[in-house]
């Protein structure tokens, strides 16, 4: 008769069947095994899922805004230069975008906008009975490109309403709500703003969640730059813009750049660090990845703990069975099983715990995961409010937990098997056990 | 079949060194029935694991079925074991977990023989020792007669050469004890050397030889022959003791 050597180990279906059943015959002690493994790669999975949702629901919000993009205000002059005193009022002039647009090759992008009637002194748009308080904004087409809106109904505001200061608007799902009954169709209708009529020639949303300047995207009217300018009397003034940098060229730099110049045109001392009032995406956008990948990494290292905890576990629990069963390896050995069998079996015992474990816990977890989407889903409704979004895990992630599991699984099983074959038989034996 | 030249062996206690066994020369030929005897102290079962190659010795030589067994590694060992001895305990040593069946089956499954011819020949050799009805059961179902004849058809299985078998009526009543001494004479009647390592003299009457050790040394060595001179000595034994 042969003993049998090495063979295949996946394939050896008695091997398996061996373990199965003594692993059923043991129903406790495999729970109890089984159960560390479990919870530490069901809070991983729970935990990173949730890190995600955080993550995509803030960079839902901002994902599609244009990440190299900077805004310009002006606030009192900080300093007396050139004859001024401190404290004066300036405003940005068509002249430096034209001045800008010509000149700075670093510029992708420039987007003048100028702030219309204010909606926080009453209502400000007038359609017969009905009447509402919106945000309006004048602004270039370019706008368009920074912050991305998408039109529902109709059109975008583009480049011939800007050259001929045509009066139209882009307004807000929220604005068709308060000005139209239900069934009406908005396009090409007129609104009243601030005395002066203005045609509806889109229904546009807002891709992104981020807005400049306050209030509601969803309750926002857009017109020609031009437009309003000349409408509402605002002679050649700029309010505000927004510049992306061009491709390759880091907005920190260009902001800087156009600061210095905007001083110089409007003869405000260099070192004036208030009448330029600006900020900087890329850098509020470094911020927000940083916390992600701090986030994502704090999860995987308390995942990783946790899950160490439960290998730890399992190999405690696996060396207290390995003395529990001294005897039965004794006689095992006794009757013939080499070593290596035995070590064979008890790794595989371990392996195929902490697997199985492993994959109830990670089939639970990703499962309460699409159980709490689903209820996000269901209440966030039109949810712009909603910080939290897609809990979810990628496959990487679940293959890589497995993989991690089934290394774990030889590390658990293993320390206790070499411990178990080191006794020697007659040792075992003598244990006084069963 | 076995031969023992100058076997010691001591057991190391932390400082202290236990001489159990000192110069054992023993020759036991195929197809004996052999029974090892002594106080307890006397190193019996020491000497019948070193037989079982289930311990090591420190000196002398020990040839089992031709091989030298000296310093084996756990694998070949493991095989040996496997191929040529089957034991049985005092204490049984069936796994508890496993029914009847499965128990008398674990060696082939050593060997890798399938599960379902296994099982079959298990239940072949449960019929030999009269427990096919028994088969399923788990070893706590069992009376201790019961358990010893599944371990009895265990040690059987792999066909071995000789059956080591440490006190093997230990726990056993009397007359259970006489049954499991039939099943042994008859294993041995179908030509496998059988050693036994008992306290009991009836029990030892009952083998062809008996090996009587005393501190560490072959006291004397008692044929078939001689039986009758032993009872005589056994007898005297008792009204000294």
């Amino acid at each position: 008769m042969e003993g049998q050597g090495g063979g295949s180990i996946m394939f050896d279906l008695d091997l398996w069947k061996e373990i199965l059943s003594t692993l059923k015959k043991n129903r406790m002690r495999s729970f109890m095994t089984a159960f560390g493994v479990f919870w530490g790669i069901f809070m991983l999975i729970i935990m990173s899922g949730a890190g995600r949702a955080l993550e995509n629901g803030v960079m839902d919000g901002i994902s599609a805004f244009a990440s190299n993009s900077a805004f310009f205000w002006t606030e009192r002059t900080g300093k007396p230069y050139k004859g001024f005193q401190r404290g004066r009022r300036w405003s940005y002039k068509n002249t430096d975008i034209e001045y800008i647009k010509a000149n700075i090759s670093d510029v992708e992008y420039l987007s003048p906008r100028l702030f219309g009637p204010r909606s926080n002194s009453g209502d400000n748009t007038i359609r017969g009975k009905k009447t509402g308080a919106f945000s309006i904004y004048g602004d270039y087409p370019e706008f368009f490109k920074i912050d991305p809106w998408t039109p529902l109904q109709g059109r975008l505001i583009n480049e011939i309403d800007m050259r001929q200061s045509r009066k139209v608007v882009n307004i807000g799902e929220r604005v068709v709500e308060v000005m139209f009954e239900k069934e009406e169709d908005p396009i090409g209708q007129y609104l009243k703003i601030n005395g002066v009529y203005f045609q509806v020639v889109g229904v546009v949303k807002g891709e992104t969640r981020v807005n400049i300047g306050g209030g509601r995207k969803t309750e926002t009217i857009i017109m020609p730059f031009s437009t309003m300018q000349k409408t509402f009397n605002m002679g050649d003034d700029v309010h505000f813009f927004s510049v992306t940098s061009a491709p390759g060229v880091p907005v920190s730099k260009v902001e800087a750049r156009l600061k210095e110049l905007l001083k110089e045109r409007h003869s405000i001392a260099p070192d004036d660090q208030q009448a330029v009032g600006s900020f900087n995406i890329e850098v509020e956008w470094k911020k927000f990845t940083g916390l992600f990948t701090g986030i994502q990494l704090l999860t995987w290292i308390v995942g990783i703990g946790t899950l160490l905890a439960g290998v730890i576990g399992v190999s405690n629990i696996m060396l207290v069975i390995i003395k529990e069963r001294t005897q039965e390896i004794g006689i095992q050995r006794a009757i013939g099983a080499t070593p290596g069998k035995i070590i064979l079996h008890i790794v595989a015992e371990s392996v195929f715990l902490t697997v199985m474990a492993g994959y109830i816990g990670l089939a639970l977890g990703v499962g309460l995961l699409e159980l709490l989407n689903m209820l996000l889903e269901m209440n966030a409704g039109s949810g712009d409010d909603v910080f939290f979004r897609n809990p979810e895990i990628s496959f990487t992630m679940a293959i890589g937990a497995l993989s991690v599991l089934v290394f774990a699984g030889i590390f658990a099983g293993l320390i206790p098997a070499r411990r178990a074959v080191s006794i020697k038989p007659i040792d075992a034996l003598r244990d006084e056990g069963i | 079949m076995i031969r023992l030249n100058n076997v010691h062996k001591s057991y190391v206690m932390g400082s202290n060194s236990l001489h159990v066994l000192k110069g054992i020369d023993l020759e036991i030929k195929a197809g004996e029935f052999v029974s090892i005897m002594g106080s307890s102290g006397s190193g019996k079962s020491t000497l019948l694991n070193i037989l079982g190659i289930l311990d090591n010795y420190d000196e002398g030589s020990y040839y089992l079925d031709g091989q030298l067994v000296k310093d084996m590694s756990e694998k070949k060992a493991a095989r040996l074991r496997n191929e040529l001895v089957g034991f049985v305990f005092q204490s049984f040593n069936l796994i508890s977990f496993k029914n009847a069946m499965e128990n008398v089956a674990l060696p082939l499954y050593y060997q890798g023989v399938k599960r379902k011819k296994r099982n079959k020949i298990a239940l072949e050799y449960l019929d030999k020792v009269g427990l096919l009805d028994w088969a399923t059961h788990l070893p706590n179902e069992m009376s201790g007669g019961q358990k010893q004849r599944v371990a009895i058809a265990r040690s059987l299985i792999s066909q071995p050469k000789i059956i080591f078998a440490d006190e093997p009526t230990g726990a056993l009543d009397t007359s259970t004890s006489y049954e499991v001494m039939e099943i042994l004479k008859e294993i041995n009647n179908n030509g496998i050397t059988v050693i036994l390592v008992t306290h009991e003299h009836d029990i030892a009457a009952m083998t062809q030889k008996i090996v009587r050790l005393k501190d560490g040394r072959i006291d004397e060595i008692i044929k078939n022959g001689d039986l009758k001179d032993f009872q005589h000595q056994y007898a005297k034994e008792l009204e000294t003791a």
